[in-house]
């Protein structure tokens, strides 16, 4: 694993693609045997199989447990045409067809049936060597189609985000595009396939989140689409809409867990200090700055380190923040990861709080927070904020649990219920966000924030996202867990208004902005854990023995604040 | 050069089988997929195959045996062997599937069995053929690289 190693040597670079998991099918032996030999010298990961039956036995034994497949149009058992339905519907994994016979109709049929490839035999090497793209084209729109989906529910809470102009980038017309395209993709839905037999759903925004309340409702781990179905009460949908969505839905959250685990992992790390993390830490925090300076986004993420901190915090109130404004900005690793165990352990004292701060020399000024922040809850704000932007800065901020949380009695639940598992979650999920969002993206996540009063700082993240991005290898499943968690624990706290009109997921998020994230960051911290098997039940498929999958390669570098950082090198 | 005088005749009927037409560029593709992992790769594949198609072989020869005949069924065994004989890159042995597959559109009778009956030919030489090219393989010792025909 790279951060053990201690290093960004991002194994993206020449690990990517690599160890993509493929399933072939196809009724002759021959090819098997070959497409087999071809995809192993791809360093993909192979499973071939002989009838399209056993094929779909596999898949569904195996939920998330291949990323592409690759199938014979000619099978003596099924059709490849209707195997191909069936996966796409069932499991909404990329499929590409292969056929002996190039005629344009059988083609054209591929492509109607959702084949995202259609290719010829004889195959090339260099044909299969590129399959990798529609595993990650795919992810993409997954991710942008979800995100949308909430993103779009934030602009509709209103944001004046950006109007303040603390977003970076201020890409205002990216965004706007972004919107235009999500928006466009939900419309396209409806006109897409009309030779196909079973319609496409449309997943509006409303519907999402009827679907998000079933979910959390049910509870992540118990979920499943009969039962969503029943909760959500809408005729029309079939159990098979429902759990193609839940597909997606879940690879979302576990990339955002990816990384949030992957932000624990190097919190984790004290002892190592990559010295490619300080550059991507101090690259994250400059980036998205525009206006904050950077000590502020590392001292955000300090205030999030636990609960009761934060609590104590809210608590002190004033008093508190004077105090931490007092902290001088210091790097944002080293002596900090010392405190933030501490912390973590000493879980709510003012007490530890005051250590930490004390301890803490990674120099958060805080002051500018508030000069940044007019709102009472600006800081809350800022933490959010700077988790996006890095994984560097978690460490740190251990000390400065204090986040002035709108609900304190929420934060306990979290903090009391989710130590280890919630914080990466959040953290990874707001880098998620980011990750995937342009920094368009971003903004439309600001709104609601804004009607939980405290987002106004919730701007920077775009670029953190990418940082966090990158190395999520085992975070996504810590994110995972945390996200259920914090999303049950959002829904019991009952969270605000505007927060419940959010999906769950983004209610945590910004609840992390207001400084949740760092404390369950200071907890995993504590626990070093990112690989908990809790954690790890729900492990992402992408997760298995590809980190190279994971977000980062879902980066844009030139539509996000691209972090230079060389994740594609 | 070949110095080896078995690798240099190794290397000339190899030639003679990409020169003739009977096999084409899967061939070359086949071997440089052979490596380290899969030293016999290449003669795998094409044992596979007869193996495989002798099966197709079988079924299409049962049905025109049955008159009338179903050509919808023939061409669809015919796309099937096809497919398979592509993998190896059996040029000759393609080229008569495609043909036999036409007369099966076009519901000549007569033609598909002419067609088949030169295909079956093929078949049979290209193995003797590739038989004859393990064997002195094995003989010659292996070899490092593929030499792509020119």
């Amino acid at each position: 694993m790279v951060f053990l190693e201690g290093g960004f040597s991002s194994p993206r670079n020449d690990a990517f693609p690599a160890g993509l998991r493929v399933l072939v099918v196809d009724d002759d032996p021959t090819w098997l045997k070959i497409l087999e030999k071809m995809l192993k010298k791809c360093s993909y990961e192979v499973t071939t199989c002989g009838l399209a039956r056993d094929a779909l036995s596999l898949l569904r034994e195996r939920k998330n447990g291949y990323d592409i497949v690759i199938s014979d149009v000619n099978m003596p058992d099924m059709d490849g045409f209707k195997l191909l339905e069936h996966v796409g519907l069932e499991m909404d994994l990329p499929v590409i067809m292969m056929s002996v016979d190039g005629e344009t109709s059988r083609v054209m049929k591929g492509v109607q049936h959702g084949a995202c490839d259609y290719l010829l035999k004889p195959i090339r090497m260099k044909e299969l060597r590129n399959i990798w793209q529609h595993v990650f084209r795919k992810k993409i729109h997954e991710v942008r189609d979800i995100e949308s989906l909430e993103g779009i529910q934030l602009t509709r809470s209103g944001c004046d985000l950006f109007d303040d102009g603390y977003f970076l980038g201020g890409d205002d017309t990216t965004s706007g595009r972004k919107r235009k395209d999500a928006d466009n993709k939900h419309e396209d839905r409806d006109l897409t396939d009309p030779s196909t037999k079973k319609a496409r759903v449309v997943w509006t925004v409303d519907l999402h989140q009827k679907f998000v309340r079933a979910v959390n409702q049910i509870g992540f781990d118990k979920v499943g689409p009969k039962k969503i179905l029943d909760l959500m009460n809408v005729p029309w949908l079939t159990r098979e809409n429902v759990a193609s969505h839940l597909q997606k839905y879940r690879l979302y959250l576990s990339r955002l867990q990816k990384e949030s685990d992957i932000k624990n992992s190097f919190m984790g790390m004290k002892h190592t200090d990559p010295p490619s993390k300080d550059s991507t830490a101090s690259f994250g925090l400059h980036k998205p700055m525009n206006t904050m300076p950077d000590d502020v986004l590392n001292g955000t993420y300090s205030f999030s380190m636990s609960n009761s901190l934060a609590q104590s915090v809210d608590l002190k109130g004033q008093a508190d923040r004077n105090r931490i404004t007092s902290v001088p900005m210091a790097e944002p690793k080293g002596a900090l990861s010392k405190d933030i165990s501490d912390s973590q352990k000493t879980k709510s004292s003012q007490m530890s709080f005051d250590h930490s701060l004390g301890s803490v020399d990674s120099g958060v000024s805080f002051a500018s927070f508030g000069s940044t922040n007019p709102s009472p809850y600006s800081w809350t704000n800022i933490p959010e904020i700077q988790f996006k932007q890095e994984y560097e800065p978690f460490q740190p901020e251990n000390g400065f649990n204090q986040l002035p949380l709108p609900e304190p009695s929420m934060i306990e639940k979290e903090v009391n219920r989710s130590r280890t598992e919630v914080k990466p979650l959040f953290d990874e999920y707001r880098s998620n966000l980011v990750e995937h969002l342009s920094p368009a993206d971003l903004v439309d996540l600001f709104p609601v924030q804004s009607k939980t009063q405290t987002l106004k700082n919730q701007v920077f993240n775009p670029i953190s996202a990418t940082k966090s991005s990158m190395k999520t290898k085992d975070i996504s499943q810590n994110c995972l867990a945390d996200s259920e968690f914090a999303q049950r624990n959002m829904n019991a706290a009952g969270i605000g208004v505007p927060l419940a009109s959010l999906s769950e997921d983004l209610q945590i998020c910004w609840l992390q902005g207001d400084g949740y994230p760092m404390n369950f960051a200071l907890q995993d911290f504590e626990c070093s854990e990112y690989n908990n098997p809790a954690l790890i039940a729900e492990t992402p498929f992408y997760l298995f023995g590809a980190p190279r999958f994971d977000h980062e390669h879902l980066l844009d570098p030139t539509e996000y604040f691209a972090i230079d950082q060389g994740l594609f090198a | 050069m070949e110095r080896n005088p078995m690798r240099r005749q190794l290397q000339t009927l190899r030639k003679s089988l990409f020169d003739q037409g009977y096999l084409d560029d899967q061939f070359v593709q086949l071997e440089e997929l052979q490596d380290d992992a899969n030293p016999n790769f290449v003669e795998e594949v094409v044992t596979l195959y007869y193996r495989d198609s002798g099966r197709i072989i079988l079924n299409i020869e049962q049905a025109l045996e049955r008159k009338p005949f179903d050509f919808n069924k023939l061409d669809a065994y015919m796309h099937q062997f096809k497919g398979s004989s592509s993998s190896i890159g059996a040029k000759k042995v393609k080229a008569e599937s495609t043909l036999f597959r036409e007369y099966c559109r076009s519901r000549n009778g007569e033609g598909c069995m002419r067609t088949f009956q030169q295909l079956k030919k093929e078949y049979a030489t290209l193995r003797r053929k590739l038989e004859a090219y393990f064997q002195l393989a094995r003989q010659a010792g292996p070899v490092e690289t593929a030499c792509r025909p020119k």
